[in-house]
């Protein structure tokens, strides 16, 4: 009994003091800022900002100086709290980006090559005579882009595309990354023209796959003020391709285009600073369309 | 003939008697951290490492100080402390020498304390009454088929994924369902030896 008593207490005092030294001993120094950042930052993990998760932003943020308004799903008022933990000034936040997806082939639009009854993975199906449609650059329809959002900002609609929530959509990239067929880019919420083509191929031959496909006509190119939408080539082929930089969304582009391959979006108020004032319900000019909501 | 008497047990340890496929210990890790491969790899690693060294420390224990006091009774408490100050310590080392290391093992390190892998085989080193080399070779053993298990099923669990599966089965059914079919697919190594 003694010697149980005893040889347990020994054991417990011995190895609390080992820890107790070790701790000290082999104490790494971590910056306490680092974890305040941590504890400030949404913990999605999702890498918009460029930097494995949270964790290794927070400790970018301390030992390589990254910028304190990368958070692009903090949007702004994270990268305040992160400025205030520096004792500095954050500096505006990018504007936000939402993914937009180049394609507009859902059922009715785009000609199927075969009906697909299988796994639900636009990988699995990109290995089967590079998908389901005749456009072997538009959508498959098959939702990896819906999974892998961390967000739950894309629903797969009854059209068998995307449909990505302006609301939700935090502009990680990571649909961006996963999507077989690159045709998923973000772009700043305030654009809201969009080429919903990404088909390379010869007019004629596009307009056969898709009854919205972009047929290199050049009319969007004529006819753009701004000189911001090119049809561009490359070893693939050539497609419309609107230059974000340039384009004010004035949208003649989307009225000249033969094909309605080109869309604008709707805004939403909520997000666009300029736009607060046309669109509040309070200002006797707004139409109260409730999409600000 | 002691080299193969070590190797006798090694085999048997990784595969017929598998600490996790035959004798159902670590049951908590092999279902949690098994969804990726490159988890795995990390946690295998990780018990590996840890296994061994509180096997040894546990070994010395008993022999040096539980058995000459008449208090093996305290076995299971006293196992128990030492594993858990072991992990610390492994961990503040780690962290402090080693800090690639640390890193890769990320959360797992700190994860075995509860693993009853460990308990369970350093209890099991001392009720067959192994001498320090058989000791050692039978905990190398038991860690390697540790990951052995945790790797081959984190493999069927990435592909799990792309299945398409009822929805009643979907996640942990599923899971279970397999871990009961690689168990059963493992009893085909009890003739072995």
């Amino acid at each position: 009994m003694i010697y149980a008593v005893v040889s347990l207490a020994v054991l417990g005092a011995i190895f609390g003091l080992v820890l107790g030294f070790a701790g000290k001993k082999f104490a790494v120094e971590v910056d306490p800022r680092i974890e305040s950042i941590l504890n400030t930052l949404p913990g999605a993990n999702c890498g918009a900002c460029g930097f494995p998760g949270c964790a290794g932003y927070a400790e970018a943020i301390i030992n390589a100086g990254a910028p304190m308004n990368a958070c692009s799903p903090g949007k702004d008022a994270i990268s305040k709290k992160i400025a205030e933990i520096m004792g500095a000034e954050a500096g505006k936040a990018n504007e936000r980006k939402i993914a937009q997806l180049l394609c507009n082939g859902g059922i009715g639009n785009a000609v199927e090559l075969y009906h697909y009854e299988g796994i639900k993975d636009c990988h699995s199906v990109a290995t089967m005579y590079n998908g389901p449609k005749i456009c072997n650059y538009g959508c498959f329809g098959q939702g990896t882009c819906a999974a892998v959002c961390p967000f739950g900002a894309i629903t797969m609609g009854a059209e068998g595309l995307p449909l990505i929530d302006p609301e939700l959509c935090t502009g990680c990239n990571a649909c961006v990354r996963e999507c077989p067929q690159k045709i998923l880019q973000t772009v700043e919420i305030s654009k809201l023209v969009h080429v919903r083509c990404h088909n390379k191929d010869k007019g004629k031959d596009a307009k056969a796959a898709c009854k919205v496909a972009c047929i290199k006509c050049k009319i969007c190119e004529k006819n753009c003020p701004e000189d911001a939408i090119h049809v561009v080539a490359d070893s693939r082929g050539s497609v419309a391709v609107i230059d974000y930089a340039k384009c004010t969304s004035c949208g003649i582009c989307v009225e000249k285009c033969p094909t309605k391959t080109i869309e604008k979006v709707l805004p939403t108020c909520a997000d666009l600073p300029e736009r607060q004032d046309k669109f509040n319900p309070e200002n006797p000019t707004c139409v109260t369309c409730g999409i600000c909501k | 003939m002691y080299m193969r008497e070590v190797l006798v047990i090694i085999i048997g340890a990784v595969l017929v008697h598998n600490i996790v496929l035959s004798q159902f210990l670590g049951i908590c890790p092999f279902l949690g951290v098994s969804k990726k491969l490159s988890s795995a790899i990390g946690m295998g690693a990780a018990v590996t490492f840890v296994l061994v060294l509180a096997s040894l420390i546990t070994w010395l224990l008993q022999i040096f100080i539980l058995e000459p006091l008449n208090i093996t009774y305290l076995q299971t408490i006293a196992f128990i402390l030492v594993i858990a100050s072991l992990v610390q310590f492994v961990e503040m080392v780690m962290k402090k020498n080693t800090p690639d290391l640390y890193k890769a093992l990320g959360v797992y390190l700190p994860l075995i304390t509860t693993n009853c892998a460990v308990l369970g085989v350093a209890i099991l080193n001392i009720q067959k009454s192994y001498g320090l080399a058989a000791m050692l070779a039978n905990s190398f053993g038991n860690a390697i088929g540790f990951t052995l298990a945790l790797i081959l099923f984190a493999g069927i669990r990435e592909r799990l994924e792309e299945a398409d599966i009822p929805q009643s089965l979907q996640g942990v059914p599923i899971a279970l369902i397999t871990a009961a079919l690689m168990s059963v697919a493992f009893l085909g190594f009890t003739g072995l030896l």
